[in-house]
């Protein structure tokens, strides 16, 4: 236990709110220390090689997602990545809330109003061609402004301009929270330094010159393999872990140990599955199929096992290097694929569509210009602005622009709390699916979204992110599993941080709690009804003190705990014993 | 950089079809390919308008006119003096429509800059205009504001842009070959919508280990030597550019036989889709097919092969059939055909 440090230090780094609710899946996994995870003191010096190879080529390597929170350790890996950038390279960061003008380029307003011609000026993307662009609280970073991002990447252009830039996004998400996948996606690196403290920063720089090892046969065919054998669907990944070993070898042929490196790199921090043990490897062990071109060395033809054997050290080093976290949700039943995140839709700030209901004062390319506003603020001092020999017929200032203001309908999120445990479940379970189910069905028309929670046993478990994916939903609500004691404080709980988290996204939750009422798993996992249900009360208040609008389903028959809920958070209530999808999708609907 | 070529992407044949089809007969309204990341979608799609020989275009026009079109249906080439314009060689514009794009950007605004230096009304052409007569990118359509992707589609099917904004009524030639992209599981396109576009195609990673090192290989290769990766190719280039415009040729001269357009109708009717686009699309795509294979006549197998493409997307939906859009459409094919 001694040596994992990382996850046991976790909430000294991040100012985790009080009340956090548990969103494990099932129990809390007893898997401490089970997985294998090397100590972190390869933490800092893997992510220190990081930051030599990124300064070497940012735009080759695409950039580096780094998940920390704000603090000195995260400081000290920016200040180490910057000094080891040749001098003069650009370094910019990435104001939030920019505009399309500031980002790719286009006319300087305040100056083509006063000169009365237009005044280019180049974008932030073009100003930091050939350097890197730190990009802050990348977990929040609007679709837009990402999608912008990727096309810069791939392109290597901004508005015609060059601008071949490296990016580091700085992911400060809790939970869940991640950066968006199609971005991350196109980054070689992944450092994960949560946790770390800054005393286990202090390795004086290692030597990250690789020692190159035996040549390898078939470099990019093995790197291919390790990411099948990881679970790493993208082909970016090989793709950005072969640049990698190449890089790391400086000369070919790229040797083993370059390998090595480069899987632990890139490939490890985009595991979605442990590589299968040699031995446990059944009858179907094509994992690792003989190379399809067989251009390789002619011993390695002849003899297969010196490759097998090689390439069993280079996996069981990845495996070091995969992250912690990782493991203990693999131990405890499954990954949640961080993809939930991806596409985040919505800007609620600046709507771009909608009934225009007035105008402000703005720039007109953040919003549609409304021209007669703008004149008409312009008019009364026409006379005065026209003094000084002045030959436009209309002298517009920026100031006198305006723009209109849209007001768009907000889309709603309806998260579904459902009581798992016991006789009932099952039934109730499939009730709730099936108005999921038919609830997104509608959202193809109403553009709304759907969220699933479910508690049993000793917790609650998010069994559907905010979605409105009918592929996605049907996928995660067909393996829910029923049965045993009822959490309710733990259900609401996570209700409520699910509902939270769809409001700060900018579209409005709605909580729907189907139960019974009848609260006997505390908080803590213990049993007991007093203080259990004391317990579903409080965070029934909480709810309310959220401002919440929830609605509660009393599925039981006599209905007794639910109604006090209901009562504690302010919520409609509705008995429906007998609920089927169809009279439970119309009430929702009924009650948004 | 030279593009990426065409010839060297590594499997994904439905989608290289539909793109193929798509550049035939851009009439055919659009590809939309859903799948994961990182498959080469946009790689496929500037892959292929590289390919494309460059077209005539009118010198200044900023619609990408071509010289022989009437001159009257361009704002700019209406403003010539004289009938004969002189014209230059483009390449076939790929235009990316990113997400988050204001509906300015994309249909064109009033262009500030001289209205407020010169007092001047006029129109600064959007995306919409450089995209005439290319292809149009949007990744992650999906994900798109709904009101922008019903306004492309819109322009999409009549290949003009009609502008009422801010004082300025024009209407300008856009006609460009609509591609989206996207990822299912991050929200689906409205059923209307997805009805709006010709072909639809699913594309995943490959999952045999050999695709994807060729894959990797392929992508490595061209990195360590992009001139010499593409000057290898040159010869599979070309015959890929003399197959389109051998097709393009041959594509009004096409027999489509009353047996075809019976398979078609038969289809659709087993499918159960909505209104006549679908057998409109069957059969302009299977025409495209068979220009491309350089057949007499559309056959059966013609088809066959893009059913799925073009038919997956327009059934309708039901929230509780566990099958698969494509499943249903085999099964249909398999009924129709038996």
């Amino acid at each position: 236990m001694s040596g994992r440090g990382a996850s046991g230090a976790k909430p000294a780094a991040v100012a985790l709110p009080l009340s956090r609710p548990s969103l494990t899946r099932g129990p809390p996994s007893p898997a401490e220390g089970g997985g294998k995870a090397e100590a972190p003191q390869n933490i800092w010096p893997d992510a220190l090689r990081a930051a030599r190879l990124l300064a070497t080529d940012p735009h080759g390597f695409g950039g580096a997602v780094l998940r920390a929170g704000p603090g000195p350790v995260r400081e000290r890996w920016l200040d180490t990545l910057r000094a080891m950038l040749p001098p003069g390279t650009p370094w910019r960061r990435l104001p939030p809330g920019i505009g399309d003008d500031s980002l790719l380029g286009g006319l300087d307003l305040a100056a083509t109003l006063a000169a009365g011609r237009p005044v280019a000026r180049a974008g932030l993307l073009a100003q930091a061609n050939g350097g890197l662009i730190v990009v802050p609280m990348a977990e929040r970073l609007p679709p837009g402004i990402a999608a912008r991002l990727a096309g810069a990447l791939d392109t290597g252009t901004a508005s015609e301009s060059p601008a071949r830039f490296g990016l580091v996004l700085l992911d400060e998400g809790e939970g869940d929270e991640t950066v968006a996948d199609a971005l991350a996606d196109r980054l070689a690196f992944r450092i994960d330094l949560t946790g770390l403290g800054v005393a286990e920063c202090d390795t004086p720089a290692v030597a990250t010159d690789i020692d190159p090892g035996d040549p390898e046969a078939d470099p990019l065919g093995t790197l291919c393999r390790l990411a099948e054998a990881l679970g790493v669907a993208s082909l970016r990944g090989p793709i950005l872990a072969g640049r990698v070993a190449r890089t790391l070898a400086a000369e070919e042929p790229v040797g083993t140990d370059a390998i090595t490196a480069a899987a632990r790199l890139v490939l490890a921090p985009r595991a979605t599955r442990l590589p299968v043990p040699e031995e446990a490897m059944p009858e179907e062990a094509e994992a690792p199929p003989p190379p399809p071109a067989e251009d390789g060395p002619p011993e390695d033809t002849t003899d297969p096992a010196p490759a097998d054997a090689a390439q069993d050290r280079v996996l069981e080093s990845v495996r070091a290097a995969i992250p912690a976290k990782l493991l203990d949700q693999l131990l405890a039943g499954g990954v949640r694929l961080s993809a939930a995140k991806a596409g985040r839709v919505g800007q609620p700030a600046a709507a771009r569509t909608g009934r225009p209901i007035g105008s402000r004062r703005g720039d007109p390319r953040r919003g549609r210009l409304d021209l007669l506003a703008t004149l008409r603020a312009a008019a009364p001092w026409q006379a005065l602005r026209r003094a000084a020999g002045e030959t436009r017929p209309i002298v517009v200032r920026r100031d006198d622009l305006r723009i209109r203001i849209l007001r768009q309908r907000t889309e709603t999120t309806t998260v579904f709390c459902v009581d798992a445990s016991g006789s009932a479940a099952l039934e109730r379970l499939a009730e709730a699916k099936g108005a999921v189910e038919l609830l997104l069905a509608e959202a193809y028309v109403r553009r709304d979204r759907v969220a699933l929670v479910a508690f049993r046993g000793a917790g609650a478990e998010l069994v559907l992110p905010p979605t409105r994916s009918l592929t996605r939903a049907k996928r995660g609500l067909s393996g829910l599993p029923g049965g045993g004691g009822t959490p309710l404080a733990a259900g609401i709980d996570a209700a409520l941080s699910v509902a939270l988290g769809v409001r700060r996204s900018g579209s409005r939750p709605v909580i729907v709690l189907l139960t019974d009422g009848r609260a006997n798993v505390a908080r803590s996992g213990e049993g007991g009804r007093a203080r259990a249900g004391a317990e579903a009360l409080q965070a029934a208040r909480a709810l309310r003190a959220a401002g919440m609008p929830a609605l509660v389903i009393d599925t039981g028959a006599r209905g007794e705990g639910a109604r006090a809920v209901a009562d504690a958070m302010a919520a409609r209530y509705l008995v429906l014993p007998r609920a089927d999808a169809g009279l439970l999708s119309a009430a929702v609907r009924a009650a948004l | 950089m030279p593009t990426f070529p065409f010839s060297a992407i590594v499997a994904q044949d439905e989608m290289r079809q539909a793109l193929l089809i798509a550049a035939v007969d851009p009439s055919i309204g659009g590809v939309l390919v859903f799948g994961d990341r990182g498959t080469g979608k946009s790689t496929a799609i500037r892959a292929l308008a590289a390919l494309l020989p460059p077209m005539r275009a009118v010198v200044g026009c900023p619609y990408n006119c071509d010289p022989d079109s009437p001159a009257e249906s361009c704002p700019h080439c209406a403003s010539l003096p004289g009938t004969r314009r002189k014209s230059e060689k483009k390449p076939v514009p790929v235009v990316d429509l990113p997400l988050g794009a204001t509906e300015d950007r994309v249909v064109g605004t009033l262009d500030l800059e001289r209205a407020l230096g010169a007092g001047v009304k006029a129109f600064e052409p959007g995306l919409l205009a450089r995209a005439n007569r290319g292809f149009l990118y949007i990744d992650e359509v999906n994900l798109l504001e709904d009101h922008l992707v019903d306004l492309l589609l819109d322009v999409a099917a009549s290949g003009v842009n009609t502008v009422e904004r801010e004082g300025l009524s024009l209407r300008h030639p856009a006609k460009f070959v609509l591609v989206g992209s996207g990822n299912p599981e991050e929200g689906e396109l409205r059923p209307q919508l997805l009805d709006r576009f010709g072909l639809a195609c699913e594309v995943t990673t490959p999952q045999d280990i050999a695709t994807r090192i060729a894959v990797v290989r392929a992508r490595d290769a061209y990195e360590r030597d992009p001139e010499g990766f593409c000057a290898a190719r040159a010869g599979d280039e070309t015959a890929i550019r003399k197959t389109i415009l051998l097709a393009r040729e041959r594509l009004p001269h096409l027999n489509v036989p009353d047996s075809a357009l019976e398979r078609a109708a038969q289809l659709c009717l087993a499918l159960g889709t909505d209104g006549l686009r679908g057998e409109l699309t069957l059969m302009r795509t299977a025409r495209a097919l068979a220009a491309l294979d350089g057949a007499e006549s559309v056959t059966d197998d013609h088809i066959r092969r893009v059913a799925p493409a073009a038919l997956r997307h327009r059934l309708r939906r039901n929230p509780l059939d566990e099958s698969g859009s494509t499943a249903r459409v085999e099964r249909a094919l398999a009924e129709v055909f038996s």
